[in-house]
């Protein structure tokens, strides 16, 4: 009778399963999307070049991969979360409290944040006041607070072409979006001068007149992608008045359907961001759960490779694939060699 | 008074009209729903096609001994130390060594013709001349993968105006390609390995394949077979043939029809908090994967299990009785052998649709970049539980990549998939047709 075999069979298997322990021998990374080509890279060239398995990688996002890092210490947990933000105080507290104390903080490079267009449609030479004064909720006019009604780009800049504003920017569980919030139009309001008249407006209240500077309007002239940069493109592509947000790595595996804006007269490119010209840019980090060198196989090599001249240095393959490389990755080296944890000073 | 049956009254053309437009409604939505299919698939075999073929450099690379031993003594643990990066240099120059062979002229920078060979091909002679090291010193074909851009070029995907845009290649780089496709040195032909090779990292779509996805699919549909088929049928006959009809069973029937309705995202929020939190599975292994798949499947099996077990007549069961048969008998001796059709049927659908399951995946860790071949049993992993990827998984995860060659792997990917949907729903249908007994 089959079916009596098939539940030995079951039988078999559920014994088998209930007596394996959860081990394994590979390295296992989760987190931001940002650093996920660039992990996957590593993991990569790290499987065919040493004895130790390849690495599996995850995306999920910096928030996501950081709280699957704060789960605890053991096997069933990841040894590795990137994120394209530092860790913030709360989530040290909260891997503190699952008994994650020793935590190595590794910055892997820069990433640029990059405004793109379609190919064949008009180019554009931004300055964070442009795109404050074209995306923000409310703008101050004649001495009050009103909602912003501009439509095309000339009524933002008169330099700019009549095109109607289409912006596509990432959504907000995006760690991009904070940067794009605090860098571009928080930046933007301040140098327009805005800030300071929102300020004389409330009362002096900074933190109140930053939450109205980083208003994003929802009357549809800018929308959030919640997906992936894929998405945006695919919107652009469709709508070629739409001008995204990318990361400079995806721009630059797209340069024959995408044309990059400059910002404050400063084309991004990996030197320039490197050499700080740029203004729109964020470091990216992966963190290591120190508990786990020398339980798991391989973490501190997969860690000491990642950030090793050959890999993360300016002519390596990540540099080459769009990362800007970290001018202090000496520095970034000998933490990770000497185990350097967060909050053991030096 | 009366009219002739033969001209139609008032009455009579208004319901052949509704009759005729009710017709043309039932048409009109086959034919959108045909619409959509074609769309669809040629989209798909548009994109999808060109990933089952690949371009190669057949390229005679000489392997310089004070490069890759500089000991001299062919020790590998020593040899294994040039790594994949110090390979590229002797590919490129296995290139421009051929180049100048076939009077091929070109001021193209180093970086650039290094750009025309796949980084994967690195790794292919570096397998190589560690598996056998006496290579080193001789000069030894290989066939390397082109890069992804040259590949696409010879597919009609870059072009050399889009080529002209792009940072990744250029125009002469193309007319080089072109002209080692002249000589027969450059080729493109069909590629096996996409079914067989593992993910590749955004630098090379090139070499990238679904043999993980495929394996971790395998494995999961096996656990899923072992697991929601014995289960699921014993289930059923149960409730069927031996529970007793009351509220008890009826709540019991409820919940499992709900159940089969419930988002599949539900079983995966399950799967991390009973199988990886508490019961401490691999995280990404297809143990976990198949377990959560199984959860899902079983409403389906029950389901269809308990319509084939009804379709058979009560007068089988009777007959069985009657002759003096116990009711244990009755039902694996004449009832279940009967129902047998529809139970397959139900499972192969039920699997089908596990199959093409993405969403539970996602919370247990199987979107992830795997590059190792799952084994089915490891000492220290147990039994399926080493991390692997599933097919679905496979798609969305490289409909995600900046490289424009993962549209095209992924397109495969789904191709395979759908080819596999297919065959196990002509099995269905085809065990229907051959078993099934009406009465």
């Amino acid at each position: 009778m089959s079916i009596m075999k098939l539940t030995a069979t079951t039988a078999v298997l559920a014994a088998l399963t209930a007596t394996s322990a959860a081990a394994r021998d590979n390295v296992q990374v989760a987190g931001s999307s940002t650093v996920l080509p660039y992990a996957s890279i590593v993991a990569e060239v790290f499987g065919e070049n040493f004895d130790f398995p390849t690495p599996v990688v995850e995306s999920g996002g910096s928030s996501a991969g950081l709280k699957r890092f704060c789960e605890g210490v053991g096997e069933n947990t990841i040894d590795i979360a990137n994120a394209s933000r530092a860790i913030k105080s709360s989530e040290i507290e909260a891997c503190a409290a699952a008994g994650v104390t020793d935590i190595i903080e590794v910055r892997i490079g820069y990433d640029g944040i990059v405004f793109a267009s379609d190919i064949n449609g008009n180019g554009f030479e931004f300055t964070p006041e442009d795109w404050y004064k074209a995306l923000a909720a409310e703008v101050v006019v004649d001495g009050a607070l009103v909602t912003n009604t501009v439509e095309t780009w000339d009524q933002v800049n008169p330099a700019f072409p009549a095109q109607p504003i289409q912006a596509f920017i990432p959504g907000t569980k995006h760690g991009t979006r904070e940067v794009f919030e605090e860098k571009v139009i928080l930046a933007g309001c301040e140098e327009s001068g805005a800030m300071e008249a929102i300020m004389g407006l409330n009362g002096g209240d900074e933190d109140a007149a930053e939450g109205t500077c980083m208003a994003i309007r929802t009357d549809g002239l800018s929308v959030d992608i919640d997906g992936d940069y894929t998405e945006t493109l695919a919107r652009i592509e469709a709508d070629n008045n739409g001008i995204g947000v990318f990361g400079l790595a995806f721009y630059e595996n797209n340069t024959d359907k995408l044309q990059v804006a400059t910002m404050s007269d400063v084309v991004p490119t990996t030197e320039s961001i490197a050499a700080g010209d740029y203004p729109v840019s964020r470091p990216l980090y992966f963190y290591i759960k120190a508990a786990h060198i020398g339980v798991v196989p391989g973490v501190k090599e997969f860690a000491e490779f990642f950030v090793s001249d050959d890999i993360a240095g300016p002519d390596g393959p990540l540099a080459e694939y769009g990362l800007v490389s970290d001018p202090e990755l000496a520095s970034v080296q000998a933490t990770v060699a000497d185990e350097v944890t967060m909050g053991s000073g030096s | 008074m009366t009219t002739s049956l033969l001209t139609t009254d008032a009455r009579t053309k208004k319901r052949n009209a509704a009759e005729a437009r009710f017709k043309a409604y039932g048409l009109g939505a086959i034919i959108v729903a045909m619409l959509a299919l074609v769309i669809l698939l040629t989209s798909v075999l548009g994109n999808g096609l060109s990933s089952f073929q690949q371009t190669f450099i057949s390229l005679n690379v000489e392997l310089p001994e004070d490069k890759l031993d500089k000991s001299g003594v062919r020790d590998i643990s020593v040899m294994s130390k040039v790594t994949t990066i110090g390979y590229a240099p002797i590919l490129r120059n296995a290139l421009l060594a051929t180049l100048e062979e076939q009077g091929i002229e070109t001021d193209l920078s180093n970086k650039e013709i290094s750009n025309m060979i796949s980084k994967e091909a690195a790794a292919t002679v570096r397998n190589r001349v560690l598996g056998s090291p006496d290579l080193v010193g001789q000069t030894v074909q290989f066939d390397v993968l082109a890069s992804g851009r040259i590949d696409g070029f010879f597919k009609g995907r870059v072009t050399m105006e889009s080529a002209a845009l792009d940072g990744n290649t250029s125009p002469e780089a193309l007319e080089i390609a072109q002209a080692l496709a002249d000589a027969g040195i450059m080729q493109t032909k069909f590629n096996w390995n996409f079914f067989v090779w593992p993910d590749a990292s955004d630098q090379r779509p090139e070499a990238a394949g679904i043999g993980v996805a495929i394996l971790g699919s395998l494995y999961m549909m096996l656990i899923v077979l072992c697991l929601a088929l014995p289960i699921g049928v014993a289930s059923s006959i149960y409730l069927e043939e031996f529970a007793p009809k009351n509220r008890w069973t009826d709540v019991i029937e409820v919940n499992i029809s709900n159940l089969a309705a419930v988002p599949s995202i539900v079983f995966g929020i399950l799967g991390l908090a009973i199988f990886i939190n508490f019961m401490e599975f691999n995280q990404s292994s297809p143990l976990v994967g198949g377990l959560v798949l199984t959860l899902m499947t079983l409403p389906t099996i029950i389901i269809s299990t308990r319509a084939a077990l009804k379709s058979v007549p009560p007068s089988i069961r009777d007959a069985a009785l009657g002759v003096g048969a116990s009711k244990m008998q009755s039902v694996f001796h004449h009832v279940l052998p009967l129902a047998a059709p529809g139970i397959l049927t139900g499972t192969i659908i039920g699997l089908a649709q596990a199959l093409g399951e993405t969403a539970p995946l996602l919370l247990i860790g199987m979107v992830a970049f795997v590059r190792e071949y799952p084994a089915a049993f490891t000492p220290e992993s147990g039994l399926f539980g080493e991390a692997s990827t599933a097919l679905p998984v496979q798609v969305y995860n490289w409909t995600q990549r900046a490289d424009p060659g993962f549209v095209e792997r992924a397109s495969g990917a789904i191709i395979t998939l759908l080819v596999f949907l297919l065959i196990m729903n002509a099995v269905a249908i085809y065990l229907r047709r051959r078993f099934e007994r009406r009465w």
